[in-house]
C-alpha cells in the first residue's frame, strides 16, 4: 500500500513537469470574449476553447460533465471574475481534479483584476436590490480598453507559464494593442456625433460600453436585476422614456423580446438586439467584430430614427 | 483599512518614543533643528514605503480574494492619529447598563473591516416550508410544518482541501445532512471526500430536499433506499474519470459505516456498507443531453432485532443489496435557456433484502417529467410504483402533478397534487389523495445551480 502511495505521489510530482515541458498551453475560458482576446496573444502557441457560448446568458450556464473533461486538461482557466460565473463555476473546478486551475493556482486567471469596474456598490446591499453583484458589475469587457488590461493579464500570465515564449506573448500584446488602439479611434469617431445618445438596455450588460462610447443609460426592462419585466416597472419605463424621448432599447440576444417589443411599439422607440459577446451573432467572430457589429448596429437605428424624428 | 491605520499609528508612536530621547541628548538649538529634520525626512521615508508596501499588499489582498483593487484610489491615510493605534471600543447596548452587566465602553476584538473574517465560510440558509391538505392514513404529514432549514458553510479549507457542511434543523431537531472534506489535490486524478455525506447511489439519492423538483421524494426512495435521508452515512468516497475518448465517465466508490435509516444497520465495526456508481453523460447537442447512472449497494439491515423467538442470535448476519439504474434526458436551448426547458428522469431500484423470513425482492421505479413554461413556471409530473422492502407482494403506486412558481432565483412556491395508492396488506389498498404545496426561500452565499 505505502508502495501504491510513494508511486502515486511520483507520478503526480513528475507527470505536470512533463506536460509543461512540451506542448500548447491550453486555456479554457469561462466565455468567448475571454477566449477571443486569448486568441489574439496567444497566438500559434496556445489553444483556446470558451465554455459558455455567446449568445447565452453567461449568469445561468449549466454545469454540464462535459465542460468537466475540459477542465481537467486545461493548463489555465481565465475567468470573466466578479461573480459572474458564481452559479456554475466552482463545481466544475471543484471535480475537475486538475490542481492547476484551482483558484489561487498559477493556471487560474480573474481577468477583471485590473480592468476598470462600474457600479461597484456602496453601503449596505441585499437581495431586495435583485441579483446584485457585490463586486461590481462584470461586463467590463465591452470597453476596448478593458479589452487590453484584459490582454495584458493573459499575456503575463502566459509568460509566466512558458518563459521560453515571453518575447512571442509580448509582441503578440503589442501587436492586438495597436491593433485595437486604432480600431478604438475608428469607433470613437463613428460615436462621437450620438454622444449623450439615452438608451434603454434589458440588463445591465452595457455599462462599460456606454461610458467608452459616451452613451447615457437611463433605465431598464428589468426592474431589478435577475428580476423579470413586472407590469408597473414597465408602464414606468415607458412614461420616462416618452419624458426623455429615448429611441433606443438595447436587448442581450437571450432575454424575450415580448416586453422590449411592447415598449417599442409604445414609445417609437427601436428595440436593437445587442450581443454583448463575442459570438452572439454568426458574425462576430472575434473581439474587433463585436464592437464592429454593435456600433453599427447602432448607428443604423440612430439614422432610422433621426428620419422619423 | 483597519491594518493599515494600526501599522501607521504603530509607527508614529515609535517614531514618538524615540524622538524625545534622541532629541535631549542634545545642546544646542540648531543641532536640534537638524535633529528634527532629519527624522522627519526618515519618518517620510519610512512612511512612504509603507505606504507602497501596504498599498501593494492590499492589491494583492483584493486580486486573491477576487475582489476590487483600490486601483485609482489615493493610498490609505497613512498618517493616522496615535488615538487610531488604541483597541476600537463599543458601548454597551442601551439598557443594558446597569443591569449587572458591564458599563461603559467595552473592548471589542473583531470590527467589521477585520481580515480575519474574510476567511469566514460562504454561508446560507434554506427554508422548506411543507403544507399537506386531504387525507393520508398510511404515511400522513402535518397541516404544515417547517419541514427543513439547512444552513450551509462552505470553504477552501486550505490549497489541498475544501469542506462543506450541510445542517439540516428539522422538526424533529438537529441533524447533520452532510459535512465532509474534499481533497481536490490527490494524484491520479482521484477525487476523495471523507466525512457524511449523501451517498452516490442513483440520483435522487444524492440531492438535497430543495434541489428536488417535487415537494417528496419518490416512493421507491422511500420503500426501499431508506427513506427521505436516503443512504446518508458516515465514510469514504473515490471518484475517478475513466478516460476514453468518447464520452464523461465517472466511477465512485464508497465505503460507510453501515447505518443509513431504515436500510442498514451496523451491529460491529465490519459491519461496513459500500456504494459504487457509474455515470455516463454525454451531450446529444448543444442543448440536449443523456445522463445515464448504474448503482450497486450493499450492507447489513436489522433483521437481527426482528428474527422470532427460539432462533439463534443472528447480529448483522442479514444483508441488503439495492442495484439501480438512472436516466435522465434533459433539453435546454442555450440562447432560451432562461425560459424553456424539460427534463426527463427516471430511475429503477432493485432490493434483495435477507431476512429470518427468507430474501425479499423488492423493486420500483419513477418517471417523471418537468418542462419550463417561461421564465418563472415550470409544470412537471410523475409516476411512482414500488415493492415494501420487507414484503415484496406489497406494491405502493402512485402519481403527482406539480406546477411551480419562482418569483426570483432565490424562492419558489409549489403546489403538486398526489394521489397514492399503498398496499397496506396483501389485496388492501387505501388511496390517499393530498394537496402538498411548500415555499422555499434561501438567504446568504450564492450558491452553485444544480446539474
Amino acid at each position: 500500500m505505502k508502495l501504491h502511495i510513494a508511486l502515486f505521489v511520483t507520478a503526480f510530482l513528475f507527470a505536470p513537469v512533463a506536460a509543461r515541458a512540451q506542448g500548447k498551453l491550453n486555456v479554457i475560458t469561462t466565455t468567448e470574449d475571454l477566449a477571443a482576446i486569448a486568441r489574439e496573444v496567444g497566438g500559434d502557441h496556445i489553444t483556446v476553447e470558451a465554455i459558455a457560448r455567446g449568445y447565452q446568458d453567461p449568469h445561468f450556464v449549466e454545469a454540464k460533465p462535459s465542460f468537466i473533461l475540459k477542465l481537467q486538461k486545461a493548463d489555465v482557466l481565465v475567468v470573466v471574475g466578479r461573480e459572474l460565473e458564481i452559479g456554475w463555476l466552482p463545481p466544475l473546478i471543484q471535480q475537475s481534479r486538475n490542481s492547476k486551475i484551482q483558484p489561487g493556482s498559477d493556471g487560474y486567471l480573474d481577468a477583471s483584476l485590473q480592468a476598470t469596474i462600474l457600479e461597484l456598490p456602496t453601503g449596505q446591499i441585499t437581495r431586495a436590490m435583485g441579483d446584485v453583484h457585490p463586486l461590481g458589475n462584470p461586463h467590463y469587457w465591452m470597453d476596448p480598453e478593458n479589452g487590453k488590461r484584459v490582454a495584458k493579464e493573459i499575456s503575463d500570465k502566459l509568460a509566466q507559464l512558458r518563459p521560453n515564449d515571453k518575447a512571442f506573448f509580448q509582441q503578440k500584446l503589442t501587436e492586438f494593442n495597436t491593433k485595437l488602439d486604432a480600431a478604438e479611434k475608428g469607433w470613437l469617431a463613428q460615436m462621437a456625433p450620438y454622444k449623450g445618445t439615452k438608451v434603454v438596455t434589458y440588463h445591465r450588460s452595457f455599462p462599460n460600453f456606454a461610458e467608452r462610447f459616451g452613451l447615457d443609460i437611463v433605465g431598464y426592462v428589468e426592474p431589478k436585476p435577475g428580476i423579470p419585466p413586472s407590469p408597473q416597472h414597465t408602464l414606468d419605463l415607458i412614461t420616462d422614456m416618452k419624458r426623455l424621448s429615448v429611441k433606443i432599447v438595447l436587448v442581450e440576444p437571450y432575454f424575450d423580446l415580448k416586453t422590449p417589443n411592447a415598449i417599442g411599439r409604445d414609445t417609437g422607440a427601436q428595440v436593437l438586439v445587442m450581443p454583448p459577446s463575442v459570438g452572439g451573432v454568426k458574425e462576430i467572430t472575434d473581439y474587433f467584430k463585436l464592437f464592429d457589429y454593435d456600433i453599427n448596429l447602432f448607428i443604423e437605428a440612430m439614422k432610422k430614427v433621426g428620419a422619423t424624428k | 483599512m483597519g491594518a493599515t491605520r494600526f501599522v501607521c499609528a504603530s509607527i508614529v508612536a515609535g517614531v514618538m518614543a524615540l524622538g524625545p530621547s534622541a532629541a535631549a541628548a542634545q545642546d544646542s538649538p540648531q543641532a536640534l533643528r537638524q535633529e528634527i529634520d532629519q527624522l522627519r525626512k526618515d519618518f517620510e521615508t519610512l512612511k512612504q514605503q509603507y505606504g507602497d508596501r501596504l498599498t501593494a499588499l492590499e492589491t494583492k489582498l483584493a486580486a486573491a480574494e477576487g475582489g476590487s483593487p483600490p486601483a485609482g484610489q489615493p493610498p490609505s491615510p497613512v498618517a493616522a492619529p496615535p488615538a487610531q493605534a488604541a483597541p476600537p471600543v463599543a458601548q454597551v447596548p442601551p439598557g443594558a447598563e446597569g443591569a449587572g452587566g458591564p458599563t461603559g465602553a467595552l473592548p471589542t476584538y473583531g470590527s467589521a473591516a477585520t481580515s480575519s473574517k474574510i476567511f469566514n465560510p460562504d454561508m446560507a440558509v434554506i427554508g422548506d416550508f411543507l403544507g399537506a391538505a386531504g387525507k393520508n392514513d398510511v404515511n400522513p404529514t402535518p397541516a404544515m410544518e417547517m419541514h427543513e432549514s439547512e444552513l450551509s458553510l462552505q470553504a477552501v479549507v486550505d490549497p489541498y482541501a475544501r469542506a462543506d457542511f450541510f445542517i439540516s434543523f428539522g422538526e424533529e431537531g438537529v441533524d447533520l445532512e452532510e459535512g465532509f472534506l474534499t481533497l481536490t489535490e490527490l494524484p491520479g486524478g482521484l477525487l476523495t471526500k471523507v466525512g457524511k455525506m449523501r451517498a452516490a447511489f442513483g440520483k435522487v439519492n444524492t440531492l438535497h430536499n430543495h434541489i428536488l423538483t417535487w415537494t417528496d421524494r419518490p416512493l421507491v426512495t422511500q420503500n426501499l433506499v431508506g427513506g427521505e435521508d436516503g443512504i446518508d452515512d458516515a465514510g469514504f468516497s473515490l471518484a475517478r474519470l475513466v478516460p476514453n475518448p468518447w464520452f464523461f465517465l465517472e466511477a465512485t466508490g464508497q465505503v460507510f459505516r453501515g447505518d443509513s435509516g431504515d436500510l442498514y444497520k451496523s451491529n460491529k465495526r465490519s459491519d461496513l456498507s459500500y456504494v459504487a456508481h457509474l455515470r455516463g453523460y454525454q451531450d446529444i447537442t448543444e442543448s440536449s443531453n443523456l445522463d445515464l447512472g448504474f448503482s450497486f449497494s450493499h450492507g447489513h439491515n436489522d433483521s437481527n432485532t426482528m428474527a422470532p423467538a427460539g432462533t439463534p442470535e443472528s447480529m448483522g448476519d442479514f444483508t441488503t443489496q439495492l442495484y439501480g439504474i438512472d436516466a435522465t434526458f434533459r433539453w435546454k436551448p442555450l440562447q432560451r435557456s432562461l425560459y424553456r426547458s424539460f427534463v426527463g428522469r427516471t430511475e429503477y431500484i432493485w432490493s434483495r433484502r435477507d431476512q429470518p423470513t427468507g430474501l425479499q425482492s423488492a423493486d420500483g421505479f419513477y418517471v417523471s417529467g418537468d418542462y419550463q413554461l417561461g421564465r418563472r413556471w415550470f409544470a412537471g409530473a410523475r409516476f411512482d410504483r414500488s415493492g415494501h422492502a420487507r414484503d415484496a407482494s406489497l406494491v405502493d403506486t402512485g402519481g403527482s402533478f406539480v406546477i411551480t412558481y419562482w418569483p426570483s432565483e432565490f424562492s419558489q412556491v409549489r403546489a403538486q397534487y398526489r394521489r397514492t395508492n399503498y398496499e397496506t396488506a396483501p389485496s388492501i389498498v387505501t388511496s390517499a389523495n393530498e394537496l402538498l404545496f411548500q415555499f422555499q426561500f434561501s438567504i446568504g452565499a450564492h450558491g452553485a445551480h444544480p446539474f
